[in-house]
């Protein structure tokens, strides 16, 4: 590339002064009075603030409050998008029928961005946990779906031929043979989900929701509170990171498992 | 002549169509409070069509999301694009910006909605601020990994026979990166068209998302439907027109592809 490759403490050098330089340019606009006080907080002031939240409420509850009822939400919604894009997605990749009928009508509301569901969303299930749930699941479940069915489309066709050759009937199929082997891939699509859901978790909760760290975020954004938004901001950065995180480690423990990884 | 599979989905929607109107109109198992039946749904397009809803008329609407959209990507790319291109070719401007991309990157894009408010209003300017944050990400990641998979002898030959450094970039870095910054340019797309709706939802005064707020209060269940099946087609005609762009400035490279 451009320049030699870096050695580690050069990298480290570097990444410092990155990081560096953006504190001390964001500092910079709020303590000398170029961006208007209330607007930009110092990085000082948000890091007080998430601590002040961790025991004071706001909106109602502590920080830790909103984000619980945020992850239970999230939790709620994604279970329940991989509990059926899935099995569904399993089942299309073996039953062509099924792939026929339900592909058209993917394919028609893909367009639609999940959070453009809310109106309906709050109109069926209230703003209270329903609505939010339907949300996380909307952006969810696409991933599910398709990874799965994926996985199971393209499974080694000598397995499939094999098993059958042995006899295996349709139920034993999708368990047996084509669930394992389309394992990674679904893994790989739980975790574009999972990412996906907090994002739509987060929208959702902008617009309905009576609690939450985006409910949390709005109300502070009414009251002018930005060191309060942005402490939310931090907070739902740092969860899905975890999230992530969590995947990930989960993904690595099950291809080691399966021996895929030494 | 169509195959075996278009005809089953002819079928498919043709069935749903059917549901619908049996579910709603003929038989009023779904009650229309919770879901516009047809008729509801085509007074609604008239409606918003020819004497408008919610400050305006659908196309009023409809070409403001469209033009957020349009600016908030454009300087995406104008900005993301560079900036990965730039951090793939430096090692060492990859190694400053990273830390900081770290931090910025788990912060969903929605979660900057509130912030641009504060900061920008209820106006364009808060919801160019978003698209642009939201499009930016995958334009950057995108072109960054675009330009560390260019096969290294390429580079080389072309350092070889002493290319100066500008065209380096424009003739031999950026096309050979264009396939993945393309890819990259279409998640940006969709990250758009979602934080402009979730944006318009939280707070606007004209716009896609903004119908679907005022249905939503006024509990208008036929122009909530105008409204989504409005911003699908408009996600839709964007993704088309995104793909026929890659076509062209991608059309030595489909060969290859194919």
């Amino acid at each position: 590339m451009g320049d030699a490759s870096l050695s580690l403490r050069e990298r480290l050098a570097w990444g410092a002064f990155g990081l560096v330089l953006f504190l001390g340019i964001w500092t910079f606009l709020s303590t000398s009075g170029v961006v208007p006080g209330p607007f930009l907080p110092s990085p000082l002031e948000v890091l007080n603030r998430i601590i002040r939240l961790m025991t004071n409420p706001f909106a109602g509850a502590t920080l830790p409050q909103h984000l619980a009822s945020s992850v239970q939400r999230y939790g709620f919604g994604v279970l329940l998008a991989a509990a059926i894009g899935v099995p569904l997605g399993l089942l299309m990749g073996w039953f062509r029928l099924l792939d026929d009928i339900i592909t058209p009508i993917f394919d028609g509301l893909r367009f639609i961005a999940p959070i453009a569901w809310v109106p309906f969303a709050a109109l069926w299930f209230g703003t209270g946990i329903g609505g939010p749930v339907m949300i996380i699941f909307a952006g969810a479940f696409p991933p599910c779906l398709i990874n799965a069915y994926r996985g199971a489309r393209f499974v080694e066709p000598r397995l499939i031929e094999a098993a059958r050759m042995l006899g295996t009937g349709n139920m034993r199929m999708i368990l047996e043979v084509l669930l394992p082997a389309a394992t990674p891939s679904i893994v790989a699509g739980l975790r574009v989900s999972a990412g996906l859901g907090w994002q739509s978790l987060v929208g959702a909760e902008l617009i309905v929701a009576a609690a939450g760290v985006g409910f949390m975020m709005v109300q502070a954004q009414a009251n002018v509170a930005t060191p309060t938004v942005m402490a939310g901001m931090l907070a739902i950065g740092v969860i899905g990171m975890l999230i992530d995180v969590l995947l990930r480690q989960g993904e690595g423990w099950l291809r080691r498992r399966r021996g895929l990884e030494a | 002549m169509l195959g075996r599979r278009s005809w089953i989905g002819v079928g498919t929607i043709a069935t749903l169509l059917a549901a619908w109107f049996v579910l709603t109109t003929m038989t009023g198992i779904v009650s229309p409070a919770r879901f516009p039946a047809p008729g509801e749904f085509w007074t609604s397009l008239r409606q918003i069509s020819v004497r408008g809803y919610a400050g305006g008329q659908l196309l009023t609407h409809a070409l403001h999301s469209l033009k957020l959209v349009a600016m908030g990507f454009m300087v995406a790319i104008l900005t993301g694009v560079p900036l990965g291109l730039w951090m793939g070719w430096s090692r060492k401007a990859e190694a400053a910006i990273n830390p900081v991309f770290l931090i910025i990157r788990p912060i969903p894009p929605l979660a900057w909605i509130p912030l641009a408010i504060l900061w920008l209003g209820l106006g364009d300017a808060a919801k160019i601020m978003v698209i642009w944050f939201s499009a930016f990400v995958p334009s950057v990641i995108n072109s960054f990994a675009g330009v560390r998979n260019i096969d290294k002898p390429i580079i080389e030959a072309a350092r070889m026979l002493g290319t100066p450094r500008w065209r380096l970039v424009s003739e031999v870095i950026a096309p050979a990166a264009s396939p993945m910054i393309f890819t990259g340019l279409r998640l940006s797309l969709q990250a758009a068209w979602t934080t402009l709706v979730a944006a318009e939802l939280v707070g606007a005064l004209v716009g896609i998302g903004f119908i679907l707020n005022m249905a939503q209060q006024d509990l208008y269940p036929g122009m909530i439907l105008v409204g989504m099946v409005v911003v699908g087609l408009l996600g839709w005609a964007t993704t088309w027109l995104l793909g026929l762009a890659e076509k062209r400035a991608l059309s030595w490279n489909m060969a290859a592809r194919d």
